[in-house]
């Protein structure tokens, strides 16, 4: 077999699935790690349903609810609201900055790989559809689990004060909107958290990456 | 044929500011280097054997001068072509292995010829007679952790010759080898050399290295301070050892 001289072309492919199947081994093998950068969605996640879920629960008693329940929530002023609402807006952008510095770090600890990858043929866009993906999967099953979990604590606290009525007249059309609205609000988030740190790592130079000792 | 450049460098400089220092880590390199030509560049540490590995891989750009690869201006192409570049045309084998530490050996091996867009199957194919090939076809499943240096680089030269490139680019490829398993990767390198008739251009401090080299570069504070045929070697590095 010889070499012929031959043109340089131009066609370097990441097809979708290969891309998924990188990431979601990234996320495995540095499961410990994932789930530390994942843990603050969860919660972030968390505490939004679980004000989501309140106000849900609370209207459905309101509706539905005996006679003295009833009489117990109107009491509760709606100030409230305007206070949570703040507080959901504040955890969500103490996460977006959580992911960022996250993945910030992760970017730091592999300009190797990036460095690696990029001799190997990959664009500046391969690297950043990696970080992305990365990160919207850890943002997806952190928001899973983040809506899951605000969501049983909300109902668990309700019921403690509401007494059982909270689980018979448990609004499940009001929850399946909100763990969505949650799951997607949390993917984007991590994404959006994301964008700095991958193109950060995209515009590298293969040289400078290769050369840094870590 | 054998008259072709595969790589040629005109006047290639490389200045590296460092604050108010200007470092001149390449000062004004020519070369011309022939298909099917096993080349070694030697040197001491820091006269710039790295720096040039990368201009020539179109790795960093130089601060002047012109890189000829298949006789094209490495300068003149853009993102998509210096990628496809990297991709089909160099293999680069580094010292310190640089596997992806979260992909098994096959894929490590099969990640280049995905970007070179070849299908699974076939990639996974090739990738199982890359390895064999190396002597680790029982070793594919296996992650970089879990292999020796040895391996780690046996893999890396499979992963070199994935898209069949014209040339292999390595930059001290024994550095972090013991002797008899440097050895062995010089020797598979060779064997590359002669059945693929890939081009082997590897930067490297090992005297092993000369006895498989058709030509010598000595490079000496980024300057090609002479470059020596084979035949010319066999009297010299009796001299060398003899000092
Ligand atoms: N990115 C950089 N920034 C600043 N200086 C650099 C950079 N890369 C290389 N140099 C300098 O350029 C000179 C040549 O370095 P190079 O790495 O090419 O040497 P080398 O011949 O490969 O040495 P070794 O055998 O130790 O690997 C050195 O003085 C080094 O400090
Ligand atoms: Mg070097």
């Amino acid at each position: 077999m010889t070499h012929q001289k031959e043109k340089i072309g131009k066609q370097v492919v990441l097809p979708l699935s290969k891309a998924v199947e990188i990431s979601v081994k990234s996320i495995k093998t540095r499961l410990g790690r994932s789930m530390i950068t994942a843990s603050g969605i969860v919660l972030a996640i968390a505490f939004l349903m679980s004000i989501f879920m309140s106000g849900s629960i609370n209207k459905a008693l309101l509706e539905k609810g005996s006679a003295e329940v009833r009489v117990q929530l109107q009491n509760i002023g709606g100030e409230e609201q305007v206070k949570q609402i703040w507080l959901v807006v504040l955890s969500l952008l103490v996460c977006v900055v959580g992911i960022a510095n996250a993945m910030l770090m992760s970017v730091t600890e592999r300009y190797k790989e990036i460095g690696t990858m990029k001799c190997l043929g990959a664009l500046d866009r391969f690297v950043i559809k990696l970080f992305l993906l990365e990160s919207g999967f850890m943002g997806l099953f952190g928001s899973i689990a983040g809506a899951l979990l605000g969501g049983f604590l909300i109902t668990i606290v309700s019921s403690i004060n509401y007494g059982l009525e909270v689980i018979t007249k448990f609004p499940i059309v009001g929850f399946l909107y909100y763990f969505v609205i949650a799951v997607i609000l949390g993917t984007v988030l991590s994404i959006v958290g994301a964008i700095y740190p991958a193109y950060t790592a995209a515009r590298m130079v293969p040289a400078d990456a290769m050369r840094s000792e870590i | 044929m054998a008259e072709e450049n595969v790589v040629r460098t005109r006047g290639v400089k490389k200045v590296f500011i460092m604050g108010n220092v200007a470092l001149e880590a390449l000062k004004g390199i020519n070369l011309e280097i022939k298909r099917g030509e096993y080349i070694s560049i030697m040197g001491p540490s820091g006269s710039g054997k790295s720096t040039l590995f990368n201009m020539i891989g179109g790795l960093d750009k130089p601060t002047e001068g012109k890189v000829y690869i298949d006789e094209v201006d490495v300068a003149q192409l853009d993102a998509y072509e210096l990628a496809w570049l990297r991709c089909r045309k160099i293999g680069y084998i580094f010292q310190t292995f640089n596997l992806i530490p979260v992909m098994t050996a096959l894929e490590n091996v099969t990640l280049p010829m995905t970007f070179a867009g070849i299908s699974t199957d076939e990639s996974i194919d090739k990738g199982v007679r890359l390895l064999t090939m190396v002597g680790l076809g029982d070793r594919i499943q296996h992650k970089p952790i879990e292999l020796s240096g040895g391996q780690q680089q046996r893999v890396a030269v499979a992963r070199a010759l994935a898209n069949d490139p014209a040339i292999v680019l390595a930059d001290e490829p024994t550095g972090n080898l013991d002797l008899k398993t440097g050895k062995e990767i010089i020797d598979l390198l060779r064997k590359m050399n002669k059945e693929k008739e890939v081009t082997i251009i590897s930067a490297t401090h090992d005297l092993k290295m000369l006895d498989v080299s058709d030509r010598v570069f000595w490079i000496r504070d980024g300057k090609v301070e002479r470059v020596e045929r084979r035949a010319d070697l066999d009297l010299n590095i009796g001299t060398v050892e003899g000092e």
